[in-house]
């Protein structure tokens, strides 16, 4: 997999230059603990949010457990609707592919709606190399390509941007790109939207191309999903004459009925939302409606390599809804650059490592860029025990043991005295200056005993190491004293 | 070999350790989740549907038949509308009154032009009381997709209670995944500047909702 950040410094590095940004840490604070109270709200709103997230685990396992039969379906049914699909099985096939569909149109230009997929495989620097502008047209993809910048959160990758900074990039920078910013621009959100809609509207209405991903595919009828809330994802799957959808293969869900769960999981755990403001759904292509070309790429890119671990697989199970970086207190602090990859917080602490490896001292500390609390796995809609996988993925790191990576199995050698140990003691230093964070991490300790080894791996190792572990009791003390207590008192 | 042939032996490999799976979809997920939440009567289920529109900005009108033709009259020049763009299968009568240029959805019309469109009036396939959700197939009621997003207005005639569900399960019963579909709720928005919500950003920045009830 490409897209890591060039150069990027391990976790505990680039976290701690983060913690020390403080415009960083109170956008990153202010933005995080609104959404968290709404979320919380739009999930209360639905009494059965235990079985449709239940069931949304099981869509996803079953479809992960037959991938193949799935995979070779949507193909079936893309074609049958008029589309072409396309296979890559890593980012510079898929790149290859992209580049060459735009150039047999004759265009040299794009526009695009966020994608995660695209972000990962590098698809704008692989276009642009080939001499194709790609434009991002969701907001805060706008706001990170002007400003030279990085994504920093899943749903909203200019999160690390309060508004007085983005009016300034837009002032600077827009005229660089096309329409510039209208004189007198202020930092109301209002206005800067407003902005962004006249500075995006020309190349909205002269695109030939649309590039995007896809929320969902769905197998039976070949039908594909975005999820979105701007317009944005409407005008680029809608004008052009030609689409391109970059969808990672994790994406299917075997039958139409199965989107009643996910169209009501997903916009209550991303925006916090009762239904996000528009969702795009096409089979193919419709005569004279959209485009009259639609391709489909099924990525792999290391997808595979996760599907075959026994634990880690669930990753697979996310629907980017980006719930789990809202909530986590490490998320909070460090920020999204620090996971240097475009999969951030405790979702791209298990995601990465498994689609790049634990080969660069990036990847092997990010399994360690947790407190192990257990916030994410209780908002996430489709039940990935995230906790969990990074237990496993420590295990693997210091211990080595059998994985495969491009397809081939491996036996990973033990990171001995690697930058995940000292990684490790740094995040130890962390949570002890940070006693909530340590809390948690040992409530967690406590129900998930049967995943812990003698000595914790990670930084419980490094705990571990200094002082001895107290056997763990069966009711953890915190959970005993809050049942007990009534929480008063018990800080969360 | 193809990048087909390996991705395909990629995950047959990633998955030859897994014990044997013979469940069907049917067993494989238990689907114990409600089809709607609570109970409510059908004029109740309408309410919400407007309850829901308005939470989300957009401005709702309720009226009978045979005042249609002058309320889109007048919500069209209350927006100052000097076009507006006409699915093919749009009643005739609904436009009646109207002072504004008609603008015929043709295939042949470039996205320049429609930007040049005012307002874009439509009926719909189904709307979502729960969410607050309209949702356009392309029927000839409702015309291509690009003439409901370039047009800065979109005025959107849901016929109650007929077209209105309670829950978004129940919606997709209804519709049929061979069309093109679009999911509204609310005019356009964003989260992007500090997970505030702003409303108007590339879709219609109006969003005007009529439920229509039968005369
Ligand atoms: S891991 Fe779960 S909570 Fe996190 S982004 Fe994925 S689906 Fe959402």
């Amino acid at each position: 997999m490409s897209g890591t950040f060039v150069g990027m410094p391990a976790f505990p590095v680039a976290a701690r230059e983060a913690v020390g940004d403080r415009t960083l840490r109170s956008n990153l604070r202010h933005a995080t603990r609104t959404i968290r109270d709404k979320r919380a709200r739009a999930v209360a709103e639905l009494d059965d949010w235990a079985a449709l997230r239940e069931a949304g685990k099981q869509i996803k396992d079953h479809t992960l457990r037959h991938l193949d039969r799935y995979l070779v379906q949507v193909e079936e049914t893309v074609t049958a609707a008029g589309g072409t699909v396309h296979w890559a099985a890593d980012a510079d096939e898929a790149n290859e592919i992209v580049a060459r569909l735009v150039e047999e149109t004759g265009e040299s230009e794009v526009v695009k709606v966020k994608s995660m997929a695209t972000q990962e495989i590098a698809l704008n620097e692989a276009l642009e190399a080939r001499g194709i502008h790609a434009y991002e047209t969701d907001l805060a993809e706008l706001i990170v390509q002007l400003g030279k910048d990085r994504p920093s959160h899943i749903l909203v990758p200019a999160i690390h941007r309060n508004r007085g900074e983005i009016r300034d990039i837009f002032r600077s920078e827009m005229s660089e790109w096309g329409r510039p910013a209208p004189e007198g621009l202020t930092d109301t959100p209002a206005e800067l939207a407003e902005a962004a809609r006249l500075h995006l509207r020309e190349k909205f209405l002269r695109a030939k191309v649309g590039v995007s991903g896809a929320n969902f595919v769905v197998a039976e009828t070949g039908t594909l999903v975005v999820v979105e809330s701007e317009g944005n994802g409407r005008m680029c799957l809608t004008l052009p004459e030609t689409l391109i959808s970059v969808v990672g293969i994790e994406k299917i869900v075997p039958r139409w009925q199965d989107l009643e769960v996910f169209l009501q999981t997903l916009p209550r755990s991303s925006t916090a939302e009762r239904m996000n403001p528009y969702t795009s759904m096409w089979t193919g292509t419709t005569d004279e409606d959209g485009p009259r070309a639609f391709h489909l790429v099924l990525l792999d890119n290391g997808r595979t390599d996760t599907l075959a671990d026994e634990v880690g697989r669930q990753a697979l199970r996310c629907i980017r809804c980006s719930a789990c970086l809202n909530v986590c207190p490490v998320y909070e602090r460090a920020g999204g650059h620090a996971y240097g990859s475009v999969y951030p917080g405790p979702i791209g602490a298990i995601l990465s490592p498994q689609l790049r490896g634990t080969g660069s001292e990036i990847d092997a500390s990010l399994p360690y860029a947790s407190s192990l609390c257990g916030a994410c796995y209780e908002v996430c809609p489709v039940a990935i025990d995230i906790p969990e996988v990074l237990v496993h993925l420590r295990e693997r790191v210091v211990q080595g043991g059998p994985a495969v990576r491009d397809g081939n199995r491996v036996v990973l050698k033990p990171a001995r005295g690697h930058a995940a140990e000292r990684a490790a003691m740094r995040a130890a230093q962390w949570a002890f200056t940070h006693p909530g964070a340590l809390r948690t991490g040992q409530r967690l300790a406590s129900r998930t005993r049967r995943l812990h080894p003698r000595t914790l791996p990670g930084p419980g190792r490094a705990w571990s190491g200094s002082r001895d572990l107290p056997a763990v009791p069966a009711e953890p003390f915190r959970d005993w004293w809050q049942r007990t207590h009534g929480g008063k008192g018990g800080a969360k | 070999m193809s990048s087909r042939e390996r991705v395909l032996g990629r995950v047959r490999r990633a998955l030859a350790d897994v014990p044997g799976d013979a469940r069907p979809y049917e067993e494989a997920v238990a689907r114990d989740y409600l089809r709607e939440h609570g109970r409510r009567s059908v004029p109740e289920t309408v309410d919400l549907l407007a309850e829901n529109l308005a939470d989300y900005r957009a401005i709702v009108h309720r009226c009978a038949d045979g005042q249609l033709p002058e309320l889109l009259t007048r919500l069209l020049a209350a927006h100052g509308s000097q076009s507006v763009a006409v699915p093919p299968g749009l009643p005739p009568n609904w436009l009646k009154a109207v002072d504004a240029t008609r603008v015929q959805d043709r295939a042949a019309s470039t996205p320049p032009e429609l930007d040049r469109v005012d307002s874009v009036v439509t009926g719909c396939a189904v709307a979502v009381a729960e969410t607050g959700t309209i949702v356009l197939d392309g029927s000839p009621d409702q015309g291509r997709r690009r003439i409901t997003l370039v047009p800065d207005h979109h005025i959107c005639v849901v016929r109650v209670p007929d077209q209105v569900v309670a829950s978004v399960p129940q919606a997709l019963e209804r519709l049929d995944p061979a069309r093109p579909l679009t999911w509204i709720s609310g005019p356009s928005a964003t989260s992007d500047i500090e997970l505030d919500r702003v409303e108007g950003v590339h879709g219609p920045r109006t969003l005007e909702v009529v439920l229509l009830s039968g005369s």
